[in-house]
């Protein structure tokens, strides 16, 4: 561990300008955060967080939606369970679950499956919130349902894929990216080739990372040796997992079922293909169309910097609402919500008075 | 405040728990007493010294790995005792329970709790009996209040730790929560992990007998080590470190704690006792509780320094540091 520090610091020194690397997995956040490695690192490397937190990048007028949903009296919401405190317009689903609203927190999609068939007499919809790392099991539980012809199960549909809001992050000229840690989870599915056109088109390093501190360490070590040798290449660290064109089986399933859209990201914006939509052949299990779903815009409180943060702009800490009156027991933003927020992190971590 | 409900994490022992005693029960019911918040009231009769305290359990499912709901139920009231340094004596024992409950269930768990009761050298001495509609409570519901003789020389409240105490803990942290959330409907995972669930009193009336010189001490049950630490540190306006490295977390509960995502420090202990002694003492206290069966494994965790005040703070295994911030109340409650 201390070597690795040294080259850190040595290989800092070799580049000899300020460095930001961002990382893009909710994971590698509170991973960096929990292990304290950040302290460990060179003044002149700032590590920063992207967009890597499913929740956080949520807009909020999906969340809207979904709480409208879980008035009807015939519908029960199944979701994984960092969704349910993430405040919408006025509201949370944790708030209408203690109001009496059927709210149902699962740890996998064919749980929700599951209820589905337990309750005939009801329509359960899982919330389908997250990148390539979920989106296989969501599509293989569809195709099932499918399958087995059940009637009352849909997904409320707000997947998102990383390659073009990375892609999007490149353009933002107030960002000024010089090395991506790429998502260990994210790539299992993908393979790392999916990061290549960065290193192509951008000349900017990308290394696909483990979860370990270690690894994050390891991963820094490999992008400053990239800067301080002028190469852009994809570098893979986490290849006790990932390969290069990633899960065959997995992906022929996403396709299967999903189909790229243009969808709305927290902080960046409509990202054109950046969304995955259900395939019309599966239409019956798309929520938002069979149950005549709609997002009004969302009102969120004008002062939360979540997109910024999320776009890696600013620090939770040039947030105003940040610690007071934005906490883990009573979040504004998702960023403070979510596991895996970076203002959760932050509050968390490194102490709101620091 | 009008408009805000009751939510599940109100529950967890956390922060949202906190604020809910601070800001709605302490306004109207306030007293010296009351206001230490520890884990039992220390009353003063006749020129003698008493602990009292309750406690509701509310877990699902009933039997878990290593224990039930009765064993708890008298662990967890004994336990709140021991830890003020009292012996435990009498118990009170009231049951909630829901139309449809099957006789030979109640009386399984009537069984353990008698069991537990002998084990603990306590007796129930009264009790109470109401039934609810089906489907207004799931099974049982039992609260247990506990009434017992301070016999450690000193109060031993969580604003009595000193700069300069050790932290010592008797074994293996997060068994009980990740027993109980392995069974739960929806995440059930294979695991050996079995609840910790335990009478503390034998043990703490060994540390007690070294003669050595305990500030404090407190059984991280719900929220943790990390909700413990936090609460101590804050009513002693200490810093507290904790050494990541030091930890003593089973394989088997740091993989289930991977995989969902928690923080083993936020898992809730049903026979886990942290110990504030001071630094001189540490070796006797050790020696003591290592030979007692519920201590094998005990271990010093950290220590104690007059800043950051307020504060707990984590020296991780790569050499960082990070604070340790009270958990919110996570959404898997009922653990206890």
């Amino acid at each position: 561990m201390k070597t690795l520090v040294q080259n850190i610091v040595e290989l800092s020194q070799r580049v000899g300008r300020d460095v930001k690397l961002m990382e893009v997995c909710g994971t590698h956040t509170m991973a960096a955060f929990r292990s304290g490695l950040r302290q460990l690192l060179p003044d002149a490397v700032r590590l920063v967080s992207g967009p890597g937190c499913p929740v956080c990048v949520t807009d909020p007028s999906y969340l809207d939606a979904a709480i409208e949903l879980c008035g009807r009296p015939d519908v029960i919401i199944a979701t994984f369970g960092d969704l349910v405190r993430v405040p919408g317009t006025d509201t949370s689903l944790e708030r209408e679950r203690a109001a009496g609203a059927n709210v149902r927190i699962v740890y996998s999609p064919s749980d929700a499956l599951a209820l589905a068939r337990e309750c005939p007499s009801k329509k359960v919809v899982f919330l389908g919130v997250g990148f390539e790392t979920t989106a296989p099991t969501i599509a293989w539980t569809i195709w099932r349902a499918a399958r087995d012809g059940v009637q009352n199960f849909s997904v409320l549909c707000a997947h998102k894929t990383m390659p073009r809001a990375m892609d999007t992050l490149l353009h933002d000229k107030e960002l000024r990216i010089d090395g991506f840690l790429c998502p260990g989870h994210v790539s299992v599915i993908t393979g790392a080739h999916i990061y290549r056109f960065i290193c192509e088109r951008y000349r900017i390093p990308c290394v696909v990372s483990g979860f370990e501190a270690w690894d994050i360490l390891k991963s820094v070590e490999m992008l400053l040796r990239q800067l301080a040798e002028g190469r852009a290449e994809v570098e893979n660290e986490y290849s006790r997992s990932v390969n290069e064109y990633g899960n065959g089986p997995a992906q022929r399933l996403m396709d299967e079922v999903f189909e790229p859209c243009d969808t709305m990201w927290r902080g960046i914006g409509i990202i054109p293909g950046s969304g995955l939509a259900i395939r019309e052949k599966y239409a019956r299990f798309d929520a938002a169309k069979t149950l005549g779903v709609e997002f009004p815009e969302a009102h969120i409180n004008p002062l939360c910097a979540c997109g910024s943060v999320l776009r890696g702009a600013a620090s939770p800490l040039d947030c105003r609402l940040f610690g007071r009156p934005c906490s883990p027991a009573h979040p504004i933003g998702p960023c403070m919500v979510s596991g895996e927020g970076v203002c959760a992190a932050y509050y968390k971590y490194e102490g709101v008075a620091a | 405040m009008r408009r805000d409900r009751i939510l599940l994490a109100h529950g967890g022992g956390g922060s949202l728990t906190r604020e809910l005693i601070e800001k709605l029960f302490l306004p109207s019911l306030e007293n010296p007493l009351l206001k230490t918040l520890d884990d039992s009231a220390v009353l003063v009769m006749g020129g003698k010294r008493h602990a009292f305290t309750t406690d509701s359990y509310v877990v699902k499912p009933l039997i878990f790995p290593g224990g039930d709901i009765g064993k708890l139920a008298v662990c967890g009231t004994v336990n709140d005792l021991a830890v003020m340094g009292a012996r435990p004596l009498w118990l009170s024992l009231s049951f909630i329970l829901e139309e449809g409950l099957l006789l030979a269930d109640l009386q399984e768990i009537v069984e353990s709790i008698g069991a537990t009761a002998r084990e603990a050298r306590v007796q129930i001495v009264t009790g109470d009996t109401k039934v609810v509609e089906h489907g207004k409570c799931e099974g049982l519901y039992i609260n247990t209040a506990g009434l017992g003789d301070v016999v450690a020389p000193n109060w031993l409240g969580s604003a009595n730790v000193k700069p300069g105490d050790v932290v010592v803990i008797n074994g293996p942290i997060g068994e009980h929560g990740v027993a109980v959330m392995s069974q739960r409907e929806g995440i059930a995972f294979q695991t050996n992990v079995v609840s910790d669930c335990a009478p503390l009193w034998p043990l703490v009336k060994a540390i007690l007998d070294t003669g050595a010189e305990i500030h404090t001490m407190r059984d991280p049950t719900r929220g943790g080590v990390a909700a413990a630490v936090c609460d101590i540190a804050r009513a002693s306006n200490v810093g507290i470190r904790l050494r990541e490295d030091a930890l003593p977390i089973g394989r088997e509960v740091r993989g289930a704690c991977d995989l969902l995502g928690l923080d083993p420090l936020t898992i809730a202990n049903e026979g886990k006792i942290l110990v504030f002694c001071r630094a001189t003492d540490t070796a006797n206290v050790l020696a003591a509780m290592r030979e007692h069966p519920l201590g094998k494994h005990s271990c010093v965790i950290g220590e104690v320094s007059e800043k950051p005040p307020g504060v707990a703070l984590l020296r991780t295994t790569i050499g960082g540091e990070r604070i340790i911030d009270m958990p919110t109340g996570e959404d898997l409650p009922r653990i206890c």
